[in-house]
């Protein structure tokens, strides 16, 4: 366990977080990963703890993610899914925010649909906030658990070669596993194709290729993104067929790879368009380790953010 | 207004008659009849001692939305106006994207009348191009003009269609209307909500690229040259519509453009930089840190005609969304003067008779209204500016019912010092 002392309220993007913070929640998360294999898989963490899951966007995988969390950690939590409602339209954040106050929650777990809403929420309540998402802004627990898997795997992140591939502008994941990686020390390329970058994409902080073969040239760690089939209707890419022929990851083309080359992605899958069904399923695969990594990831984030909030300080 | 007002021994700025010295100004039945030095006035004149102050001809922000009728909750033409008046403004020209639209006479004249009930600044009503702002027809120039409109315009939103824009330009020929256009391809800001480049980038935010602006601008010159319509750009954003502009006026047609203090002073990473405060977001977005220097070169060279407020009220609640939310627009009749004042005369950037015809001579030219003069005929109108007075910009001090401005705190240096209209020294409540 490192030295760090944890003193963060609000897990809010990974752009606020130190390298020390980081290495901190991945540590910590190390301590978590066998609570999934106990036979009764609970810990009394967080007894008597309220987390409110606000999902004001459609969210099934990170939603139950943060549920399992929360739930073998020991608090109560409750979900509101809020997509399409009039919550989502034209409340105002201080409305939402007055609500939540109302019902004195430890920890609220926020997605929304647009960059920077949990911010503007942790500024306005006492509970601790953790962002699951805002727009394409940040995922940073997801570039979290992205971490942990790498580190899992490889032994360290410092020094790997990472590329990122596939609809970078509308990416909230890229966002955030470029600014983890990078903390942490590795070498982060970013690709996709030029309709589905964005405008100034070195501003991200990463190496940009123009293609999947220059992207993942020597790669220790290869992550595809998701395609939004909806960006076809808005001229992203011709056609799903074209895309996989020229940014979809195969077996042929991961040779291109390092020999030890892990293949990962934040799912949903969309199988023969950004990945080949030979890939996803493959020894290289991490996929499903990702998805197991993100309870333990998740508990500890609530864990510390939890301990900040009461006062107790923290491990 | 009978009465004579002699305003005595301040430094009057009139770049129209290239005048910048202590003079006095003597009007009476509401216009000048004289400015010079040590002017007799008439022995009942109402004499103010406005030494230490700069005199200058009546301040016309050609850019405001004073949202009656229909949405008075975030202003009216009474606070509008107050704040028009509390910012050294003597009149305004004011956008037709109310509810119901100004696209008829009959909103023309209530405008008029709720402004002469007010009475603190003059108003000058902007015509729609096209009914409802539907782009669709074309609204009664000849009958908006008769009852006071100055322009038209669908401020707001753009005149998209090519052939419609054609047709407004060489109708408006008959009544000398200036076409004032919001330049947008809306295709290409799509649902972007702040300029596209490396902050937009690293937010995650939707952008909205600079040719969106640039498109529609290069196109509308075009149908400028081609009917020898009045053209006349509505808060310029980008270096390239200003060189586009500035080709246009080398060309020899009729364009002219404005451009907001707050497209003159801030950029896309003060957006960034206020975290996605909603009072950051308005259209067209603040550009590049490259685009906000280019549109301050070109108020000092000319290729820019006007500074305009572009002032966009908004009730605090519906600035209370997040950013991308929020509505459109920010306020500006009350700070862009002190904003002018201090980071453009100020800094150098500017000498202060060029700041007098950019808010004043030249929104007059263009609007084809009297003032932005003070040679004997003009309209009594007069700002008053005390150019050693420092101000904070407090928006809870606002006329304006509404606060949405991204100058909150800024601290500046010059200020208005009151306001006189036909005569009348305006007096706030």
């Amino acid at each position: 366990m490192s030295e760090h002392k944890w003193q963060r309220g609000d897990l809010l993007g990974v752009a606020e977080l130190s390298t020390e913070e980081i290495v901190h929640v991945l540590d910590t998360a190390e301590s978590f990963v066998e609570v999934a294999a106990r036979p009764i898989k609970k810990v009394p963490t967080l007894r008597g703890k309220t987390v409110i899951n606000l999902f004001f966007e459609a969210s099934t995988r990170t939603r139950s993610s943060f549920e399992i969390a929360e739930k073998r950690l020991s608090a109560d939590n409750v979900n509101f899914s809020t997509s399409g409602s009039s919550l989502s339209k034209g409340e105002t954040l201080l409305d939402t925010t007055r609500n939540l106050e109302a019902m004195a929650p430890d920890l609220v777990v926020i997605r929304h649909a647009h960059p920077r809403v949990p911010h503007g929420l942790a500024e306005r309540v006492g509970a601790g906030v953790v962002n699951a998402g805002d727009g394409a802004h940040e995922h940073p627990t997801q570039a979290l658990l992205d971490a942990f898997t790498i580190r899992r795997h490889k032994g360290r992140v410092e020094g790997l070669r990472v590329a990122i591939v596939g609809d970078v502008a509308h990416s909230r994941v890229v966002r955030s596993n470029v600014l983890c990686l990078r903390k942490l020390g590795a070498e982060v390329t970013i690709a996709g194709p030029r309709t589905m970058m964005p405008e100034q994409p070195e501003a991200l902080g990463a190496r940009v290729a123009w293609s999947l073969e220059e992207a993942i040239a020597g790669a220790d760690v290869i992550m595809m993104l998701r395609v939004q089939l909806e960006r076809q209707a808005r001229a992203s890419f011709p056609s799903e067929r074209e895309y996989f022929e020229f940014f979809g990851l195969t077996a042929g083309r991961l040779q291109a790879a390092a020999d030890d080359a892990i293949i990962m992605h934040p799912g949903p899958m969309n199988r023969g368009i950004e990945i080949a069904s030979e890939v996803a399923d493959g020894p290289w695969s991490v996929i499903l380790e990702q998805v197991a990594n993100g309870v333990a990831v998740r508990m500890a984030v609530l864990y510390l953010l939890a301990g900040v909030k009461s006062g107790e300080g923290s491990a | 207004m009978s009465a004579a007002l002699v305003l005595r021994g301040g430094r009057v700025v009139d770049p129209s008659q290239g005048l910048d010295g202590t003079a006095d100004v003597l009007i009476e039945d509401g216009a000048v009849t004289a400015c010079g030095a040590g002017l007799e006035a008439p022995e009942e004149a109402r004499r103010m001692d406005v030494s230490g102050l700069v005199v200058t001809p009546g301040l016309i922000d050609m850019h405001v939305h004073l949202r009656e009728p229909g949405q008075e909750y975030k202003e009216t033409i009474e606070s509008g106006t107050c704040a028009a008046a509390a910012g050294g403004f003597t009149a305004v020209a004011c956008m037709p994207n109310t509810e119901p639209v100004n696209d008829d006479p009959s909103i023309t004249e209530f405008i008029l009348a709720r402004a002469a009930r007010a009475g603190r600044a003059r108003v000058y009503p902007i015509s729609a191009v096209t009914r409802g702002l539907e782009g669709r027809e074309l609204a009664e120039f000849g009958a908006q003009r008769r009852a006071g409109a100055v322009a038209v315009s669908d401020d707001g939103r753009p005149v998209w269609n090519a052939a419609l824009m054609r047709q407004a330009l060489r109708y408006a020929r008959h009544f000398d209307l200036p076409v004032i256009q919001h330049a947008e391809e809306l295709e290409l800001s799509g649902d972007g909500v702040m300029h596209e480049g490396a902050f937009s980038t690293r937010l995650g935010v939707e952008g909205i690229p600079g040719a969106a602006d640039d498109a529609m601008v290069a196109r509308d010159l075009i149908l400028t040259a081609d009917t020898g319509g009045r053209y006349h750009l509505a808060h310029m954003s980008t270096a390239r519509s200003l060189e586009l502009v500035r080709g246009a006026k080398e060309g020899g047609h009729r364009v002219t453009s404005e451009v907001s203090a707050h497209h003159l002073l801030l950029c896309d990473g003060d957006v960034f930089d206020s975290g996605l405060d909603p009072d950051f977001r308005m259209h067209p977005p603040l550009r590049s840190a490259d685009d906000r220097d280019a549109l301050v070169a070109g108020i000092a060279d000319g290729a820019i005609d006007a500074i305009a407020s572009d002032h966009a009220p908004h009730h605090p609640d519906e600035k209370e969304l997040d950013f991308v939310a929020a509505p459109n627009g920010v306020v500006g009749l009350e700070t862009t003067l002190s904003l002018c004042l201090d980071r453009l005369v100020g800094k150098g950037v500017i000498d202060l008779p060029r700041l007098v015809e950019l808010l004043s001579a030249a929104p007059a030219r263009i609007l084809g209204v009297p003032g932005g003069s003070l040679v004997p005929g003009s309209p009594g109108d007069v700002t008053l500016i005390d150019l050693d007075r420092e101000v904070e910009v407090d928006p809870a001090a606002f006329r304006s019912r509404s606060r949405n401005t991204p100058f909150a705190g800024w601290t500046l240096r010059g200020a208005p010092a009151g306001t006189i209209v036909g005569g009348r020294v305006i007096e706030l409540p």
